[in-house]
């Protein structure tokens, strides 16, 4: 944190700031000292609070003109889509705007596992970053269930049966889910309700995080503690508020293209026919940013087994911090390390993938094999890899240079280019 | 040595996903139509959206509901835009059932341009009924509701064909070569010279099954042709938009000794 004291200049912003202190909080965030060689991968923090409010502000909308019941609430989204002044566009916003709000965590939490931002100092806002996570999906999968198509009403389906595995309470906890014998109305109604209610729980977790990080500080593509402020620091505003700013409108052209001229490409045809419970899709999937984990699900012959290893999959992402054993923050330093970064990359891809195949013959084959590569880099891998790695030299500093003696300004970038 | 072994990967990746299309080859694919309405600027062609329409309340509609659209629909801007007489001629063409009246009763009246599309039947169990037990689907956003959409819809409709050797059809289930499982109850429908074009266009069955088609694409994305017009204002406000702070970015960022 910035340690100087900041005083308002006028006699009415002084006597505010005393009584509450806004304006430091202000000064704080403006001045806030930032490594000065973060790349692009780090402006998607920025991003994902774009994301949020784009998704707050269109659901809110939305909010105003759908309609919560089981028999009104396919007619209300056609409502919206035709008669509502701009309502397809307000719509086409908010569903692709839940994609792109998953593509944009999904490089967030990548760029944090390669550069190790979830080591120490920085364990606290890995971990509220994961219940963000965590809630966004919950989020998701209940927004898709408010158009109430045959995806919708299927996908809750499945997804709420997962609880009936839990031993001897499973079918009563699943009963009491849906506040039915099968997912109907009151389970809409109440995935409404949670839908509106998560966003806002996000938003406060998401001031946690900003507070958590504003306390250590960024971490850095060359992962070293830095003085702050000092040379290798710039103050947040202008010069990362511009580059956020010009990473956000390259995103936003990104996104711009799905709204206006693919809109249903990310979502699956299926939820445009309305819900039928005597009608069951050849083929349940949900969507894409879920397919990984419903890949590890259907991995496992049992149905409890599948669930547990499910949330395995997200809750083993806790411990991280203390799984890696690793000295050295950043896997620019890690030339082991690195490629196993890409194994779970690609392993992570191949997950998704066959998560929207059907379940049989190679897929099942595929999506165990990637199951078992998930769990063994986290419990594997980055334990044992970490201690018997011999790491490249670390800068001493962003500015200056490995051990040579020689200044060479732009190094940590140019380490970057090589990977 | 490193790069080697991400492409190795990266390889046997895109191996595992070019294995889908042997996987699922039964099922064919439907014909690609170069539709008007496709592409970043694509706008419906008027005079075919007119004609769908005839296609639709002259052949589908006797089945299938279009409960979603209002006979105001067809005269506002990027659809078939009928004059405001036409939109209220073909709206009084039909029956509507309204009421209770301040007696209590139901009445019938002619149809208003802010009517919904009068339905065949008065409810799904009754169309079902009526169609050998295969309900004939909405049609108002069946585009969007079947993967391959305009392309799928029109391929069924010029898809049927005589049974192949050995595959033996129920009464009232038809051989299709598009529909999923080649099994379909709607018997084919389209004949040459079925309806009389107004315009004067000759009504082939391929010439019907792509007006119909047009016209369900529009009922199914209304705001087509204003989302591709705003689309491509956006985008060019949007990239005008990145290159001036791209162009201030670079500005600030030159007052220090790191590139951005």
């Amino acid at each position: 944190m910035s340690e100087q004291e900041y005083t308002p200049k006028s006699k009415a912003g002084k006597w505010f700031n005393d009584r509450l202190p806004l304006l430091t909080l202000g000064a704080h965030l403006t001045d806030y000292p930032t490594p000065k060689n973060l790349n692009y991968w780090w402006t998607f923090g920025g991003i994902l609070t774009f994301c949020l409010i784009t998704q707050i502000v269109t659901g809110i909308v939305l909010a105003m003109h759908y309609v919560a019941h089981a028999d009104l609430a396919f007619a209300s989204v056609e409502h919206i889509m035709r008669d509502v002044n701009y309502g397809w566009l307000i719509r086409y916003i908010h569903s692709n705007g839940a994609s792109m709000f998953f593509l944009a965590v999904y490089i967030h939490i990548f760029r944090s596992l390669f550069y190790g931002s979830y080591k120490s100092p920085r364990e606290v806002i890995w971990i509220i970053g994961l219940m963000i996570y965590l809630l966004m999906m919950a989020a998701a999968f209940m927004g898709y269930v408010l158009p109430w198509g045959q995806m919708s009403f299927w996908g809750a389906t499945v997804i709420t049966n997962l609880f009936s595995a839990i031993p001897l309470v499973g079918d009563s906890i699943t009963t009491w889910l849906w506040g039915a014998y099968s997912v109907d109305n009151p389970t809409l109604n109440r995935f409404f309700s949670l839908h509106y209610l998560i966003p806002f729980l996000i938003l406060g977790l998401v001031v946690l995080h900003i507070w958590a990080l504003h306390v250590p500080g960024n971490n850095n593509p060359v992962g070293i503690d830095i003085k702050k402020p000092s040379k290798d620091t710039v103050p947040f505003h202008p010069y990362i508020t511009i580059k956020d700013a010009f990473a956000l409108l390259v995103f936003m052209i990104i996104f711009a293209g799905f709204v206006f001229f693919t809109p249903n490409v990310l979502g699956h045809s299926d939820n445009y026919i309305p819900a039928n419970p005597l009608v069951t899709p050849a083929h349940i999937v949900p969507e894409w940013y879920l397919l990984p984990f419903y890949a590890i699900l259907r991995s496992v012959p049992d149905k409890l087994g599948g669930v547990i290893l499910m949330f395995s999959a997200i809750f083993i992402l806790f411990v991280l911090p203390w799984l890696d054993t690793s000295k050295v923050r950043s896997a620019v330093f890690r030339p082991i390390y690195r490629q196993f970064f890409w194994i779970l990359v690609i392993d992570v891809l191949m997950l998704g993938y066959v998560g929207a195949m059907p379940a049989e013959g190679i897929y099942l084959v595929l999506a165990r094999v990637g199951t078992i590569y998930y769990f063994l880099h986290f419990i594997v891998v980055m334990p044992v890899v970490g201690y018997l790695e011999k790491t490249d030299p670390i800068p001493m500093s962003i500015s200056e240079p490995v051990l040579t003696g020689r200044a060479e300004p732009s190094l940590a970038r140019k380490v970057n280019d090589k990977v | 040595m490193i790069k080697s072994n991400i492409k190795l990967l990266v390889l046997s990746f895109l191996l595992i996903i070019s294995l889908r299309p042997l996987q699922s080859a039964e099922m064919v694919d439907p014909i690609k139509v170069d539709w008007s309405f496709k592409g970043l600027t694509g706008t419906f062609d008027r005079a075919s959206l007119q004609r769908g329409f005839q296609v639709y309340k002259e052949v589908c509609a006797s089945c299938h509901s279009m409960q979603y659209l209002s006979y105001r629909n067809l005269g506002e801007p990027g659809g078939p835009e009928f004059s405001e007489q036409e939109v209220k001629a073909i709206a009084a063409s039909f029956e509507i059932e309204d009421g209770p009246d301040s007696q209590g009763e139901m009445f019938t009246r002619p149809g208003k341009p802010s009517d919904k599309f009068k339905s065949p039947y008065p409810n799904v169990q009754a169309a079902t009924a009526a169609n050998g037990g295969a309900y004939p689907p909405d049609m108002s956003v069946l585009v969007k509701a079947r993967k391959g959409g305009a392309n799928y819809i029109y391929s069924v409709l010029v898809g049927y064909e005589d049974p192949p050797p050995g595959v033996t059809l129920d009464d009232g289930v038809y051989y299709n070569k598009y529909m999923a499982g080649n099994k379909i109850k709607m018997p084919n429908n389209l004949m040459d010279g079925l309806v009389e074009y107004a315009d004067g266009t000759e009504s082939t069955v391929d010439q019907m099954a792509k007006d119909v088609t047009t016209f369900l694409a529009w009922a199914a994305e209304p705001e087509l042709e204003e989302r591709h017009k705003t689309g491509v204002k956006v985008i060019i406000y949007l990239v005008l938009l990145t290159i001036l702070v791209y162009l201030s970015m670079k500005k600030i960022w030159s007052r220090i000794d790191t590139e951005v």
